[in-house]
C-alpha cells in the first residue's frame, strides 16, 4: 500500500535510518573524545598542558627580563596511591622565554615494585597553552623497585607572550598507581625507560590496533 | 485474511500482529513498572526517618540506580513503544507495521535485556551501584563486576529502541492510508515520527558510550582514565549527550497522547494543530544543544555555561505554546471528567510545575546550589511522573475499550487518579523545599532536620504505590468483563481508530480507509 508522495520504499528507508545509526555509533567512539581533546587543547580547559616542545624551539624565544612570573608545584596522590612524592622545590620565580629544570622526587615505600603515571595541570586555564615543557617525567610512565627513590626531572619554559594579567602559574601533578595495567599491557621496564610507552589515551585507530594486539 | 489468532503460547512467541506485539509491550512495561516501584519503595522505606534501618548503603546504591534503569528503559519506553504498534497503524489506516518480523524480534529481546540486568543484583560484588547516569570511574574504574552484565544489557535494549525506531519511521512513511497526509496525521503520530528520529539519533550514543566503558575496563584503552591520558568529564559530555535528548523521547509521545485526549473531553477540536508540530519538532532539535546543563558544575567556561544556559531556556518557549494551545483547546469547551480527562488535566498542571524547577535549573549560577540535591529529584519526578506516567495511564483508559471491547470502571479508575494525583503530590513537592535546603539526592542517610519532610514523602510514595495496584485491578477487571463498549466509545472523538469496531478485530484496515 503506498501513498501518493510516498518516495522511498521500506528497504531504502530501513538502510539510510541503519546508515544514521552506524554513523551516531561511530561519532559517539571516534569522533566525540578526539573533538573533546582539541576543544581542551585550544582553549586550555581542563589545564592540559600538550606535548613536549622541542628544545629548539624552546630555544628560540628569547628572554622578556621585564616580567617574573611565579610558578608554584604541587603533588597529589591519588587515591590508594603509597609512593611519596612531591617537589624538591614549592616555586620558582622565571622570566617568560627562561628555560628552567626543577626536579620531583619519588619514594616507593611499598615492599613491592610498582609502575607510576603523573597526569599534570595547569591553572589558571588560561596559562596552560603558553607553559610548555621541553622534557618532563609525565612524558613516560615511572616503574619503580620495592623501596626505589627517584628524581623526577621537568624542563619547562613560559611563553613570552603570556597574557600580561597572569603572574602566577601552579603546576599541579596527580599520581596515579598504573601497576596492574601496565602488567596487562606488558610494559617492561626497559620500554618504559626507553620512553616507548605512551600513556596518551588510545583513540581511534590507536586502539584499534590495541584491539588487535590483544587478539 | 480474516483469521484470528494462534492458539497458546506460541501466539505470543511467534507473532508479527502490532496488536499481540503491542499488548506485550504494555505488559512488560507494566511489570516493569512495578518492579521499579519496589525499588522506589525500599529506597523510600530506608528515608523514612533519618539513620541507617533498613538497608546497607551499599545495596541503597544500587536500589537508587536499578529504580532509574528500570523506570527509563524499562517501564516508560516500552509503554510508549506498546502505545505506538497498538495505535500507529490504526490511526495512519495501516493493516499492520512496516516490518512486522522486526517488531516481533524488537519485542522479544527486551525481556532478556532486563533478565541480564536484574540478575546483576544477585552477583557477586552486587548489581549497578553508579546511578542511573552511570558517571565514570564510578562505572568503570571503581564499578562492580556486574557492570560487563549491564553493559550488555544496555546494548540489547538499545538494539530494540533502535529496531522499534526504524519500523515506526518506516510505518509513518509508507504505510498512510491514500489522503493521509503528513499535516493530517494525529498528533500522537507526530510525536512519534519526532521520538523516532531521537532515538534514531542519540540510542547508537548510548551505545557507544557504553561501547567505551567496556574498552576502558577490559581492553586497557583510557578514554574515561586520568591515569592513561583520558578524562572522565567527556564521559559526562558524551552521556548527556545521549542522556538530555532521552528525557525527550521519555515525554513528547506523552504530548502526542493529551492533544488526542484533551479535544475529545472539551469536545473542541485541537486548538493550534500546526503550531504543535512545529513546536515539537523544535523541542527536539534543541534538546541536542542543551545537554551540558546536567554539567554545570564540572568547570566549564563562562562562555559555555552563558550559551547552555540561555539554550535551555529556549526551550520554555516551544514548550509554553504547547501548554497554551492546551489550555486553549479546554477553554470554553464542554468539558466532562472522565478518568483519561482528569490524567490529561493533571498532566498538563503538574507538567508545568516540573517545567518552572526545570527553568530554576536552568539558572547557571543558581544550579549550584540546586545540584545534585533533591531539587533536582523533585524537578525530574515532576516532569516523568505527571509526564510520561500519567499520560501513559490516560493513554490506557483511553483506548482500552477499544482494545478489550469493554467500559472500564469510571469509579475506581476516578478513585485511582485522585490517589496517585494525591500521591503523587504527597511525593515529590516537599522534595523542592528538602531540596532547597540541601539534602542531597542518592544518600541513604540524612541530617535530622529534613526528617519530617522526608516522613511526609515517604507516606505520599506508598499510596501512589497503591493507587497503581488500582490501576492493574481494573485494567484486568476491565478485560475480562464489563459494559459493551461502542465502536465509538467516547462523544465523537476524532481519528480513524474509532471507526473500526470495539474490540479492534485482529486485522484491522486490510482495505485502506477513504481519508477526506
Ligand atoms: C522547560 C523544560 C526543562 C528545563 C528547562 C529543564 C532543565 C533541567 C536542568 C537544568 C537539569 C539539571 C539539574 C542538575 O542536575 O543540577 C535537569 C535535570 C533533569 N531533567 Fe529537566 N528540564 C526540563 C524539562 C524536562 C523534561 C520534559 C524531562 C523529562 C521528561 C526532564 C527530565 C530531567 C531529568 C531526568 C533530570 C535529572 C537527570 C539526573 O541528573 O539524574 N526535564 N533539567
Ligand atoms: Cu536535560
Amino acid at each position: 500500500m503506498k501513498t501518493a508522495g510516498q518516495k522511498n520504499s521500506t528497504p531504502v528507508i530501513c538502510a539510510k535510518l541503519g546508515i544514521t545509526v552506524v554513523m551516531m555509533f561511530v561519532f559517539a567512539i571516534f569522533i566525540m573524545p578526539p573533538l573533546y581533546d582539541l576543544f581542551c587543547d585550544v582553549t586550555g580547559l581542563n589545564g592540559k598542558t600538550g606535548d613536549a616542545l622541542s628544545k629548539d624551539k624552546a630555544n628560540s624565544f628569547g628572554v622578556d627580563t621585564s616580567r617574573t612570573i611565579k610558578v608554584q608545584f604541587l603533588a597529589t596522590n591519588n587515591e590508594n596511591m603509597p609512593w611519596e612524592f612531591g617537589p624538591k622545590i614549592t616555586s620558582v620565580a622565571v622570566h617568560p622565554g627562561e628555560p628552567t629544570v626543577i626536579n620531583y622526587m619519588a619514594t616507593n615505600t611499598t615492599a613491592s615494585d610498582m609502575v607510576a603515571q603523573a597526569i599534570p595541570s595547569v591553572v589558571p586555564f588560561k596559562a596552560a597553552n603558553y607553559f610548555h615543557k621541553t622534557e618532563c617525567f609525565c612524558f613516560n610512565n615511572q616503574p619503580l623497585a620495592a623501596g626505589e627513590t627517584t628524581d623526577l626531572g621537568l624542563s619547562f619554559i613560559v611563553d613570552i607572550d603570556i597574557p600580561k594579567h597572569i603572574k602566577t602559574i601552579t603546576l599541579s601533578y596527580t599520581l596515579f598507581d598504573i601497576t596492574e595495567t601496565a602488567k596487562a599491557t606488558g610494559v617492561t621496564k626497559l620500554e618504559a625507560d626507553k620512553g616507548l610507552s605512551s600513556t596518551k589515551r588510545l583513540s581511534a585507530p590507536s586502539f584499534l590496533s590495541t584491539l588487535a594486539a590483544l587478539n | 485474511m480474516a483469521h484470528g489468532p494462534a492458539k497458546g503460547f506460541t501466539r505470543w512467541l511467534y507473532t508479527t500482529n502490532h496488536k499481540d506485539i503491542g499488548s506485550m509491550y504494555l505488559w512488560f512495561s507494566f511489570a516493569m513498572f512495578l518492579l521499579g516501584g519496589v525499588f522506589a519503595l525500599v529506597i523510600r522505606a530506608e528515608l523514612f526517618e533519618p539513620g541507617l534501618q533498613i538497608v546497607e548503603p551499599e545495596f541503597f546504591n544500587q536500589m537508587t540506580t536499578m529504580h532509574g534503569l528500570v523506570m527509563v528503559f524499562g517501564a516508560v519506553m516500552p509503554a510508549f513503544v506498546g502505545l505506538a504498534n497498538w495505535m500507529i497503524p490504526m490511526m495512519v489506516g495501516a493493516p499492520d507495521m512496516a516490518l512486522p518480523r522486526m517488531n516481533n524480534w524488537s519485542f522479544w529481546i527486551l525481556p532478556f535485556a532486563f533478565l541480564i540486568m536484574v540478575s546483576t543484583l544477585f552477583m557477586e560484588g552486587g548489581g549497578p551501584n553508579f546511578g542511573w547516569t552511570f558517571y565514570a570511574p564510578l562505572s568503570t574504574t571503581y564499578a562492580p563486576p556486574s557492570v560487563t552484565f549491564f553493559i550488555f544489557a544496555v546494548h540489547i535494549m538499545g538494539a530494540s529502541s533502535i529496531m522499534g525506531a526504524i519500523n515506526i519511521i518506516a510505518t509513518i512513511f509508507n504505510m498512510r492510508a491514500p489522503g493521509m497526509t503528513l499535516m493530517k496525521m494525529p498528533l500522537f503520530v507526530w510525536t512519534w515520527l519526532i521520538t523516532a528520529y531521537l532515538l534514531i539519533a542519540v540510542m547508537p550514543v548510548l551505545a557507544g558510550v557504553v561501547t567505551m566503558m567496556l574498552m576502558d575496563i577490559h581492553f586497557g584503552t583510557s578514554f574515561f582514565d586520568a591515569a592513561g591520558g583520558g578524562d572522565p568529564v567527556l564521559f559526562q559530555h558524551v552521556f548527556w549527550f545521549f542522556g538530555h535528548p532521552e528525557v525527550y523521547i521519555m515525554i513528547l509521545p506523552a504530548f502526542g497522547i493529551v492533544s488526542a485526549i484533551i479535544p475529545t473531553f472539551a469536545r473542541k477540536p485541537l486548538f493550534g494543530y500546526s503550531s504543535m508540530v512545529y513546536a515539537t519538532a523544535s523541542i527536539a532539535f534543541l534538546s541536542f544543544i542543551v545537554w551540558a546543563h546536567h554539567m554545570f558544575t564540572v568547570g566549564m567556561p563562562i562562555a559555555g555555561e552563558l550559551f547552555f544556559m540561555y539554550a535551555t531556556m529556549l526551550i520554555a518557549v516551544p514548550t509554553g505554546v504547547k501548554v497554551f494551545n492546551w489550555v486553549t483547546t479546554m477553554f470554553r469547551g464542554s468539558m466532562t471528567f472522565e478518568t483519561p480527562m482528569l490524567f490529561s488535566i493533571a498532566f498538563v498542571i503538574l507538567f508545568t510545575i516540573g517545567g518552572f524547577s526545570g527553568l530554576m535549573l536552568a539558572i547557571a549560577p543558581a544550579d549550584f546550589q540546586y545540584h545534585d540535591t533533591y531539587f533536582v529529584v523533585a524537578h525530574f519526578h515532576y516532569v516523568l511522573v505527571p509526564g510520561a506516567i500519567f499520560s501513559i495511564t490516560a493513554g490506557v483508559y483511553y483506548w482500552l475499550p477499544k482494545w478489550c471491547g469493554n467500559m472500564y470502571n469510571e469509579t475506581m479508575g476516578k478513585t485511582q487518579f485522585w490517589l496517585a494525583f494525591v500521591g503523587l503530590n504527597v511525593t515529590f513537592f516537599p522534595m523542592h523545599f528538602v531540596g532547597l535546603a540541601g539534602m542531597q539526592r542518592r544518600v541513604p542517610d540524612y541530617n535530622q532536620f529534613f526528617a519530617d519532610f522526608n516522613m511526609i514523602s515517604s507516606c505520599g510514595a506508598f499510596l501512589f504505590g497503591a493507587a497503581q495496584i488500582m490501576l492493574l485491578y481494573n485494567v484486568i477487571a476491565t478485560i475480562r468483563g464489563g459494559k459493551k463498549a461502542t465502536a465509538e466509545v467516547w462523544d465523537n472523538p476524532e481519528g480513524l481508530e474509532w471507526t473500526v469496531a470495539s474490540p479492534a478485530p485482529y486485522h484491522t484496515f486490510a482495505t485502506p480507509p477513504e481519508v477526506k
